[in-house]
């Protein structure tokens, strides 16, 4: 009875996006003795799925999709540490690492697919704005990711993502790297040799779900 | 082809709160001297026996060979202070009565075309009785359309002696919300539209409180009134039935060239009825209604759409919230004749005028080529232009809650609101659009190029497939029957 009053208020938090009361709630129920995996399949993921499938049929939106994905997040970071290192790889669908190109400060759609990946239960690493193609490439060689995603916002910003690739692939870096932004369109992403593209955050996604898939991670 | 339909909702009670002034206090009242002055001096045309009469008996002088009464001020003054300033539009289903209470405006469907854009082969063709229980139908689902104005389209395969009551039958079946004809125009169609309200409602008493359909008729501007309609509109005022009187005074042609002449022969030939209906049945429920208009400069047509209505119909709410009646404004009705550029302009800015000036009323949505053409789609379409007209009108609530002060400073510089509190108990506040295309480029392109239209198509075939209305009794339908059995005999 308490165990399922615990599982509820899990649901709950995630699902009404209160994020600020995940990591309370995730503690909790540690504290009670619930199994952490338990925890996330029994209580946070259903309702990060149920806010999913919410927003395709329009009732839900962003802002509550990315405030479920935060709340899901803060969950996360509590539970995360008392799973077997086995059981944690099984819990994403792969890392992902995000970064605004140099030269560029625009950060809220690099945020809103960030938030969208992980609401979708990828692992982001955002690095933030402004990030040169010499720390992207670090960062990969530290960090592995599967996916790399390069957010633009100006015409003249983006010709940087074009150098981030050129520098992967002369390091023989092996990620699949994607782009993103306002000014970039599907026949620029191929033209610079970008694994793939969307135009938004739910596309990205979907992009997202492609690409891991075929790197079996 | 089409996916599940959402449930219907309860029909959209805008309250308006952005108010725009046109003509402002002086113009309103010059106005209305104006036309007072002309109901004394030149006098309407009325041409009903029965109408003079009653005129006469009230003290107007009367032309009987001209069929002209001369109305003194003080006994129109009298008279217009006796219509009350508020009263109900019945519906089949209480739960969609319409209060005119000078503070809401309702949109309805517009009428009366004569022609449908066919949702299969997307041709004009002649309209038919079965596209006026369609159009009824998708009028009951769409939460915007607060009343079934028309109809909609003409049932030509009727004979013309019961059209009328086939018409008005075929709506009922088709929504349960209010119903305004405009095609009651002689006492006798009058009585047997009364006797089949009677049969739904049960009793004259409930038809009172409950008038589940009114009447609409129109002027013959300028200065004068048809006498069919007089007579019906008489007949539906003693029965507490509440009716209406739309002048469409074209500038240049049944109007002076200049807007406000247009203005002052809209307001006599609106008040002349009304000033009628009160000294034969003081307190019936009457509306005023209008489509000011100019002439088309070259075609000598009806525009269907410019910058002089927009003005006329935002300035003659003005005039009419000066005599604290409800009025009904003719709107949209684009002279486009596919839903494209044109139409959207003309329907926006003839929607949006007379919203912001405090109408009660709005007719109507979903007719092309100047109220000729019926599109499902513009019906639809219409529907999402009166949304985003209705969102203009609430303006913006200013106070602690929403100037957000706490909010920003604890944001601060550089953060985002995404995800806080605050957006998530106020976003769904933002207008979000049913049918208006926002995907992504690519996304558009994959889907076929799909815009608004594709999305009104859909929509409409999802609500003519799956949307059923609240259903007449087999009794009322048996007691109809024998309505229109004897109204084909006569």
């Amino acid at each position: 009875m308490e165990r399922d009053k615990l599982f509820e208020e899990m649901y709950r938090v995630v699902y009404e996006g209160e994020i600020e009361q995940a990591a309370q709630v995730a503690g909790r129920g540690l504290a009670a003795g619930l199994d952490p995996l338990d925890c996330l399949n029994l209580g946070f993921m259903p309702a990060l799925e149920r806010v999913g499938e919410e927003f395709g049929k329009g009732e839900k939106f962003l802002p509550e999709l990315v405030a479920a994905g935060e709340a899901m997040q803060r969950a996360l970071a509590v539970v995360q540490p008392h799973l077997a290192a086995a059981r944690r790889d099984r819990l994403t669908l792969g890392r992902v690492l995000l970064g605004t190109v140099e030269g560029d400060i625009h950060e809220i759609g690099k945020r809103i697919v960030g938030s969208l990946l992980i609401a979708a239960g990828f692992e982001v690493v955002d690095l933030g704005v402004d990030v040169s193609a010499a720390t992207f490439l670090d960062r990969a060689r530290e960090l592995r990711p599967s996916i790399v995603g390069l957010s633009a916002l100006l015409t003249t910003t983006m010709v940087r993502q074009k150098e981030v690739i050129d520098l992967f692939r002369q390091a023989g870096v092996r990620a699949q790297i994607i782009v993103g932004g306002a000014p970039v369109t599907a026949s620029w992403a191929e033209e610079i040799g970008a694994d793939g593209y969307a135009e938004d955050g739910g596309s990205a996604v979907a992009l997202a779900r492609k690409l891991a898939g075929g790197t079996g991670s | 082809m089409s996916g599940p339909l959402p449930a219907r909702r309860p029909l959209r009670r805008l309250r308006p709160r952005l108010a725009l002034s046109i003509l402002g206090p002086d113009g309103v009242k010059s106005v209305h001297e104006a036309a007072l002055e002309v109901l004394g001096r030149a006098g309407v045309r009325f041409p009903s026996a029965r109408a003079l009469g009653i005129l006469a008996d009230s003290g107007c002088a009367v032309d009987w060979e001209r069929q002209v009464a001369r109305i003194p001020p003080d006994l129109a003054m009298a008279a217009i202070s006796r219509a009350p300033r508020r009263f109900t539009l019945g519906a089949r289903d209480p739960e969609d009565n319409l209060d005119l209470d000078g503070e809401h405006c309702y949109l309805s469907t517009d009428g009366c075309g004569i022609q449908v854009y066919d949702l299969q082969t997307g041709s004009p063709r002649r309209s038919t009785g079965e596209d006026v229980y369609h159009s009824a139908l998708v009028a009951d689902y769409l939460d915007s359309i607060a009343f079934y104005w028309g109809p909609t389209v003409s049932a030509q395969d009727v004979p013309p002696a019961v059209r009328p009551l086939r018409e008005l039958e075929a709506a009922f079946l088709g929504t349960s919300k209010h119903v305004q004809p405009e095609t009651i125009i002689s006492a006798q169609v009058a009585e047997w539209c009364v006797e089949m309200a009677l049969a739904e409602v049960g009793s004259a008493a409930e038809l009172r409180r409950r008038p589940i359909f009114s009447v609409m008729q129109c002027a013959l501007d300028p200065l004068g009134q048809d006498g069919g309609s007089l007579e019906a509109s008489l007949v539906a005022a003693a029965h507490g039935v509440p009716t209406g009187f739309m002048p469409m005074p074209m500038s240049c042609a049944t109007a002076p060239a200049t807007l406000a002449g247009n203005l002052v022969v809209a307001t006599v030939d609106a008040l002349a009825p009304l000033i009628l209906i009160q000294l034969a049945h003081p307190g019936a429920p009457v509306f005023f209604a209008a489509a000011p208009t100019v002439m088309d400069l070259v075609t000598g047509g009806y525009t269907g759409g410019s910058p002089e209505d927009y003005l006329l119909g935002g300035a003659f709410n003005e005039v009419c919230r000066y005599y604290g009646l409800p009025l009904s404004m003719g709107a949209m009705a684009t002279g486009a004749k596919l839903p494209d550029w044109q139409a959207a302009l003309d329907n926006t800015l003839s929607a949006i005028m007379p919203v912001l000036t405090g109408t009660a009323m709005l007719t109507g949505a979903g007719l092309l080529n100047g109220s000729k053409i019926f599109s499902y789609q513009q019906l639809i379409m219409d529907c999402e232009i009166y949304s985003v007209a209705a969102r203009v009108s609430e303006g913006i609530q200013v106070d602690a809650e929403t100037l957000a002060v706490d909010l920003i400073c604890r944001i601060g510089p550089g953060g985002n609101y995404l995800s806080d509190p605050h957006t998530l108990r106020h976003l769904r506040d933002i207008w979000r659009p049913r049918v208006i295309d926002r995907s992504p480029y690519d996304a558009w392109e994959r889907s076929g190029r799909r815009g608004a239209f594709e999305a009104a198509t859909d929509l409409a075939r999802s609500i003519l497939e799956q949307h059923r209305p609240r259903p007449v009794e087999a009794a009322v339908r048996r007691e109809w029957d024998r309505i229109l059995a004897a109204a084909a005999r006569r």
